[in-house]
């Protein structure tokens, strides 16, 4: 088989995740977008370990390690993103800016509890 | 002889100022012996000393101080009948001012720190006269202009007193400068700040720059003595109370600068252009200031004109070469014009007024004050130069050693040759000196009549109590367009003559009196200065008298008529019994009989005015000055605060940018790195 096939399907998968990560909104999908980045690059590895005919296979061993690897991740990141939805009722990742800095510098003091009913309004929708 | 006694003079009063300053707030029953007390000791020293030394010697005795890189500072002392003569003199008016002050500033919160200054000041005074080695006198010279900045800024609630002080200070110190840089001159030309070096390169003919040296001293001692380009400060310096008058600005710091030019005279001897720069200065000084005392209205300015004029006479005297007529003068001026101060810190204690126009309009003035009067009297005679009183003494040496240099044969009594000394100078002094003793005689008169004997004072026979009693009448009785030199004064009229301060002016009236007798014998006074003839001559004696009695005369004359016409003109008796909210400037112009007025016709407007050097020099030094200062000051807000305060705005405004790139988005961050990324691998492919 070409080598031409599983790259440009590699490619492909990666760019959809790219997309997916960049574009979507839910953090469970940005999520998945990453493991089909991931999945890509292990296509990638597969494929080139075939290709070059490696006696040691470390593409394929180092295919296994990712495989793992992601797997905790996704783990861990599900985890987080559990968290995310019980603290803030939602798991959109653009709504979860809490770590930027607010418009206006020196917000007065009347404005911050509005901000903060509108994050418990959030809470309970 | 024993070296702990002229050591002991000026440590004396210092430690007493110390212990007035830290015993006067806790304990002030304490501060008034600690006041007198050290100074009055120290006077005693003083003249032990002076007895120890005897006449025709010097001693001189030096430890290092501190070695420098050139000549070593050393702590010595050299003394000689000069020193002595100046320390007893220094002591003695010391003391009277002292106990005078107890009484004076009675109810004074500030007492304690005005004695202080007084004795600091004493101490200073002491070391300038005692130091033989050159810096060591300029720190003593410093400190007396320290100490003279605090006492005439002693009633700093008032504006005149802080601008009076600043002014004595910033015109002194303008002096110093030039002063500084002479001694380091001299300093660098001997080798040795050392007096007696001095006075032995300046005898051997050893400076390298005579002219240049003696010109830069002159400039410190002009600013000092209140000699023409300098003498400003000493009529506004009248703010301060009137003690410090008597002791600073007419006995001991303005003879400072007279005495460093005797004690260095051989230097001066060696530069005839400096000396007739001196000789000038002093004319200038002398005609001027006696014109301007024609003229006062504030009696304490009347006397400042007056020190300034006779400090004219002693310069006058140095100009010719003859220290020992310099000094003489100096001393029996400092004994008369103590006196007067006194004098009329009393006449001002019972009047509640500086203005003498003010003062003639009260009633049976010398009555009240009746030692004040016999003593101002005695005193304005020994001013005025008429025989037997010191001042005619002194100042026939004055007009005798000007006339000796006016002939080529200068009295410089072996400390240079004779022809050191121009004519020039000598005729220039002459003739000022002559002129002077007219001008002298004619203030002294019109002082003294005017103040105790206008007819409206006359007229009341009863003494009765001052209407014009509180300040702001006070303020405004004097006549409005004359500079006045007000003294917050909270003095009880009733007892305008406490013993404090009626014994002091008859113990300075004795030397004022007596003290002229001291040069007839070349064995009394002379033997203990130069050992030149202090006697008056026939010539200048009969010419001097005849001026200062045509001077008395011509007042004298000038106020009958004035008086006269006041008593036909207008009803005299309505000054009596004015309410004091009507003692406006107008009236004050026309019920006073002055003498000055019709002496002086056009020139008395300017010569009230100091001839308008302070106008001149404030269009000529402050105005360019206060200009340069607001450029400054523009250049530094708009300019390098400019700068500053750009590049703190221009970091804000780079952080506002950047802030808005935190959105807190994940992803925009990841599209940001992805963009990154593609751009570096772009870049690095291409």
């Amino acid at each position: 088989m070409h080598l031409a096939y599983p790259v440009v399907l590699s490619a492909l998968l990666f760019s959809v995740g790219v997309y997916g990560v960049l574009a979507r909104r839910n953090a469970v999908l940005v999520l998945m977008s990453v493991e089909l980045m991931l999945n890509a690059v292990n296509l990638n590895l597969v494929a080139f370990d075939a290709w070059l005919r490696d006696s040691l296979h470390a593409g394929q061993a180092l295919t296994l390690f990712t495989i793992t690897v992601a797997a905790a991740e996704i783990g861990l990141g599900l985890a987080i993103v559990l968290l995310l939805f019980r603290a803030r009722g939602t798991a959109d990742i653009d709504r979860a800016t809490a770590l930027g800095d607010p418009a206006e510098p020196y917000a007065s003091v009347e404005e911050e509890p509005a901000a903060a009913e509108a994050l418990k309004g959030r809470a309970t929708a | 002889m024993n070296l702990a006694l002229p050591a002991l003079v000026p440590a004396l009063p210092a430690l007493g100022a110390a212990a007035t300053l830290a015993a006067g707030k806790k304990a002030p029953g304490l501060a008034r012996p600690l006041a007198i007390v050290p100074v009055a000791v120290s006077a005693v020293l003083a003249l032990v000393v002076a007895l120890q030394l005897g006449t025709g010697q010097t001693l001189d005795a030096a430890t290092r101080l501190t070695p420098t890189g050139g000549p070593d500072i050393s702590l010595a002392v050299h003394l000689d009948g000069f020193s002595s003569l100046i320390s007893v003199l220094v002591g003695v008016v010391a003391t009277c001012v002292q106990v005078y002050s107890t009484a004076y500033l009675k109810a004074d919160p500030r007492y304690p720190s005005y004695a202080a200054l007084v004795s600091l000041f004493t101490a200073a005074m002491f070391l300038v006269v005692f130091s033989g080695d050159l810096i060591v006198l300029l720190v003593g010279w410093e400190v007396m202009g320290v100490c003279s900045y605090f006492l005439i800024g002693h009633h700093w609630e008032t504006a005149d007193a802080r601008s009076a002080s600043l002014k004595a200070f910033l015109v002194t110190k303008l002096g110093d400068v030039p002063f500084l840089f002479g001694i380091f001159l001299l300093g660098a030309d001997v080798h040795s700040f050392r007096i007696p070096d001095v006075l032995a390169a300046a005898g051997e003919g050893r400076l390298g720059h005579p002219t240049l040296i003696a010109l830069l001293l002159l400039a410190g001692v002009a600013g000092k003595s209140a000699q023409f380009p300098l003498h400003t400060w000493l009529p506004d310096a009248m703010a301060g109370p009137t003690p410090v008058s008597a002791l600073i600005h007419a006995a001991t710091m303005v003879a400072a600068g007279i005495y460093l030019v005797a004690r260095l005279m051989p230097v001066f001897l060696q530069s005839g252009a400096a000396l007739v720069v001196l000789a000038v200065m002093a004319a200038v000084t002398m005609i001027g200031s006696a014109l301007c005392a024609l003229a006062q209205d504030d009696l304490k300015r009347v006397l400042a004109y007056s020190t300034v004029g006779q400090l004219g006479y002693m310069a006058g005297a140095l100009a010719s070469g003859d220290r020992e007529a310099s000094v003489f003068h100096l001393v029996s001026h400092g004994a008369f014009k103590a006196l007067l101060f006194l004098a009329a810190g009393v006449v001002i204690h019972a009047a509640h007024t500086n203005s003498i126009s003010a003062m003639s309009r009260i009633p049976g003035l010398r009555k009240r004050v009746p030692d004040a009067y016999w003593t101002t009297g005695i005193a304005l005679v020994a001013l005025a130069g008429l025989p037997p009183f010191s001042g005619f003494f002194s100042k026939e040496a004055v007009l005798t050693a000007a006339e000796h240099a006016a002939n080529g044969e200068a009295l410089t009594n072996g400390l240079g040759p004779a022809s050191g000394v121009p004519q020039a100078a000598g005729w220039i002094v002459l003739i000022s000196a002559g002129l002077t003793a007219l001008l002298t005689g004619a203030y002294a008169t019109r002082l003294f009549l005017v103040t105790f004997h206008s007819p409206a004072g006359a007229a009341a026979a009863a003494p009765e109590v001052l209407p014009a009693a509180d300040r702001a009448t006070v303020v405004a009785d004097h006549e409005a367009d004359a500079p006045y030199s007000p003294e917050l004064d909270e003095a009880d009229p009733a007892t305008a003559e406490p013993p404090a301060m009626r014994w002091p002016l008859w113990v300075l009236a004795v030397p004022t009196m007596a003290f002229g007798v001291a040069g007839l014998r070349p064995d009394w006074l002379p033997a203990l200065l130069d050992g030149g003839s202090l006697r008056p001559t026939g010539v200048t004696a009969v010419t001097g008298t005849g001026l200062a009695v045509v001077g008395v005369l011509a007042a004298y004359g000038a106020w009958r008529s004035a008086t006269a016409r006041l008593a036909t003109g207008r009803p005299a008796p309505a000054a009596v019994g004015r309410v004091p909210e009507q003692a406006g400037a107008p009236a004050a112009e026309v019920i006073v009989a002055d003498p000055g007025r019709t002496l002086l016709g056009p020139l008395f407007g300017p010569a009230r005015h100091g001839f308008g050097v302070d106008r001149l020099y404030h269009a000529l030094f402050v105005r360019p000055v206060a200009a340069a200062a607001q450029l400054v000051r523009f250049l530094d807000r708009e300019v390098v605060e400019g700068y500053v305060q750009g590049s703190g705005i221009g970091a804000n405004l780079l952080g506002r940018a950047v802030r808005l790139a935190q959105t807190g988005n994940a992803q925009t961050y990841l599209s940001a790195l992805l963009a990154g990324v593609v751009l570096l691998a772009v870049l690095v492919a291409v």
